[in-house]
Order: C-alpha cells, then sequence, then structure tokens
C-alpha cells in the first residue's frame, strides 16, 4: 500500500501542477482537503477551465463517501476532542478498510490510525516530489500528462463497476457528459452527471430491505 | 482562475471536504445505515469518476475532439482489465499519448 500511495501521490502533484495549480496550493490541497479522488477531480475542473463553483462542487460530492466512512469508523474508535479531529481527517478510503477488515477491536484502532497517518505522511512527501517534478517538466502534452489523468480517473472508478446498478450508471454518466460538453460551460457536464446518479440511487427498485422499511 | 480565486477554491473545498468527514465522526451511525443512502452514495461516486474520465479524454474546451488520449485511455484500460497496478496504469497512457505525438499523431 505503501509504495501505491506514494505513486499515486506523485501522479497527483505532477498533474496539479500541469493543471495551472501552484506547488503550495497543491500541497494544501494533499494536507487540507485530503482525499485522493476530490483532489484529482478538483484540479480535473480548474484543467477544463471550470468554474470555481463547479471545481468546489466536484470536490465536495466525491468527499459524501467519507461521512459515510466516519460513521462506520466513529463507533470503533470511540475517541474525543482533539483526536476525534485527527481521525475525521484521517477518514479515507484506505484507513476505513484496513480498520473495518480487522476482527479485534485494539487491531481495528490501530490499523486505522497506523494506517491514516502513514497515508497521510507518504501522500503529502509524494504529493511535493510530484509536484516539483511537474514544474520542472515543462509542456504536458509532449509527456502526455493530460492522457494521464484520464487514465487516474479511468483507474479510480474501475474497482466500483463491479455491481450491474453501477454500469448503468457509468453508461449514463458517459452519455450525459458526452451531450452537455459543447453546450454547458466546464465543470458542469459533470455535475450533471453526479445529478443522475443521484436520482437512479433515490428512485431505483428497493432491494428487500428497504421494502421493509417502507411498509 | 486567478491566484486567489484558486486559493479560494482550494480552501474551501478543503474546509468542506473536512467538514463532510467530521459530520461522519458526529451523527448517529444510523442515520446513515439506510440502504438508499449507502448505494446513492456509491453511484455518486461512479458518475463523478466516469464523467471526469470523458472531460479528460474527449473535452477540449467546449469541443469534442479524438485526439492522442483516446488510444492512451484505451490503453489505460487494456492495463487495468490486466490488474496493472495504479501508477503503470497511468505511466502507460502518458508514454502512449507521448509517443503517439512524438509521431506526428494527436
Amino acid at each position: 500500500m505503501a509504495v501505491a500511495t506514494g505513486l499515486y501521490g506523485i501522479s497527483f502533484g505532477a498533474l496539479s501542477v500541469v493543471a495551472g495549480v501552484s506547488v503550495p496550493q497543491t500541497m494544501a490541497l494533499s494536507l487540507l482537503l485530503f482525499s485522493g479522488g476530490s483532489q484529482f477531480a478538483l484540479i480535473g475542473v480548474v484543467a477544463a477551465g471550470g468554474s470555481p463553483v463547479a471545481a468546489i462542487a466536484t470536490s465536495t460530492l466525491l468527499g459524501v463517501r467519507n461521512t459515510l466512512y466516519g460513521a462506520v469508523v466513529a463507533p470503533l474508535l470511540e475517541v474525543r476532542g482533539w483526536r476525534r479531529l485527527a481521525a475525521a481527517q484521517l477518514t479515507i478510503d484506505e484507513s476505513t478498510a484496513v480498520a473495518v477488515g480487522q476482527r479485534e477491536r485494539a487491531a481495528t484502532r490501530a490499523g486505522f490510525w497506523v494506517t491514516g497517518v502513514g497515508v497521510f505522511v507518504l501522500w503529502n512527501a509524494f504529493t511535493l516530489l510530484g509536484a516539483l517534478a511537474g514544474d520542472a517538466l515543462g509542456d504536458p502534452r509532449a509527456w502526455g500528462l493530460d492522457a494521464a489523468a484520464g487514465a487516474a480517473f479511468l483507474a479510480l472508478v474501475w474497482p466500483r463497476l463491479a455491481a450491474r446498478r453501477a454500469q448503468v450508471v457509468a453508461a449514463l454518466a458517459v452519455a450525459v457528459t458526452a451531450a452537455l460538453i459543447p453546450v454547458v460551460p466546464a465543470g458542469v457536464p459533470v455535475l450533471a452527471a453526479a445529478a443522475v446518479a443521484i436520482v437512479v440511487g433515490v428512485v431505483a427498485t428497493p432491494a428487500t430491505d428497504d421494502r421493509k422499511e417502507a411498509a | 482562475m486567478t491566484t486567489t480565486v484558486l486559493w479560494v477554491t482550494v480552501l474551501a473545498a478543503s474546509l468542506l471536504s473536512f467538514g463532510l468527514k467530521l459530520a461522519g465522526h458526529l451523527i448517529p451511525e444510523h442515520w446513515l445505515a439506510t440502504e438508499r443512502v449507502q448505494r446513492t452514495s456509491t453511484l455518486v461516486t461512479v458518475a463523478l469518476l466516469v464523467s471526469l474520465v470523458v472531460v479528460q479524454t474527449f473535452a477540449d474546451g467546449q469541443a469534442l475532439v479524438v485526439d492522442a488520449r483516446v488510444p492512451a485511455l484505451a490503453v489505460a484500460a487494456i492495463a487495468l482489465a490486466l490488474r496493472a497496478p495504479f501508477i503503470l496504469v497511468v505511466v502507460l497512457a502518458a508514454a502512449t499519448a507521448a509517443g503517439l505525438r512524438a509521431l506526428g499523431w494527436g
């Protein structure tokens, strides 16, 4: 996981600087925003010439899953005060996955903190390396770095496409995005795709448990 | 975006990100345990990422174009199907686009 996080951080740092985000701003994203998908999304909208509101909205919508993670890990960690704030900041895909993967309560807590702190340190160190490298590269197109951004998003979504419903939403997202790119400002097609997913999620045929609740 | 606007964007997005994380730690777990909430969150993540793939690969401003990014994405998809690690997927895509451009296309 350490190697994956490091290399992923280098990609983010380089692509962020190439997108026109300065090295200090790139570091602020990794230190303060600290959620890979949201960070990539924010610089993606900036690179495409989207508005600040579109960039913030896209990043924030991608961060909603961290709220669900927080609700899962909070009862396992049982922390208060500043430790709770630290735990919140470290609540991401990796720390949550490792925490819930443990059987013993002590291992759960250790797994969360070690993974969260470890990823935080590596992510920031390698973001800095990538940002400095990206700064030195010159024309990003000659290095194919614009294509690397699309590949990064594809790699992030790939493991989430196993379910049938996810595949349907993915197809809808492609259609909506392609249809809207020529007619609305940059950043808006991505938000429209998210809106379609919300509609599908809310109105889709409920599973058995849902029906029981409704009845 | 100007430097100031970009800083505001970065800091606002960071504040909202932290707010979402903290909210998860503060509100009762059962509020979010409904299947509909979980399902919608998962689908929104998928839609956003897929949409970003399309924008990053086919958009040039407001135009839809086919250039070196498209074969690069195809190479990335093949690499993912073969279970290549993240960095290899990204490097192969970049190398494909860079190679095609060096040959004078896209």
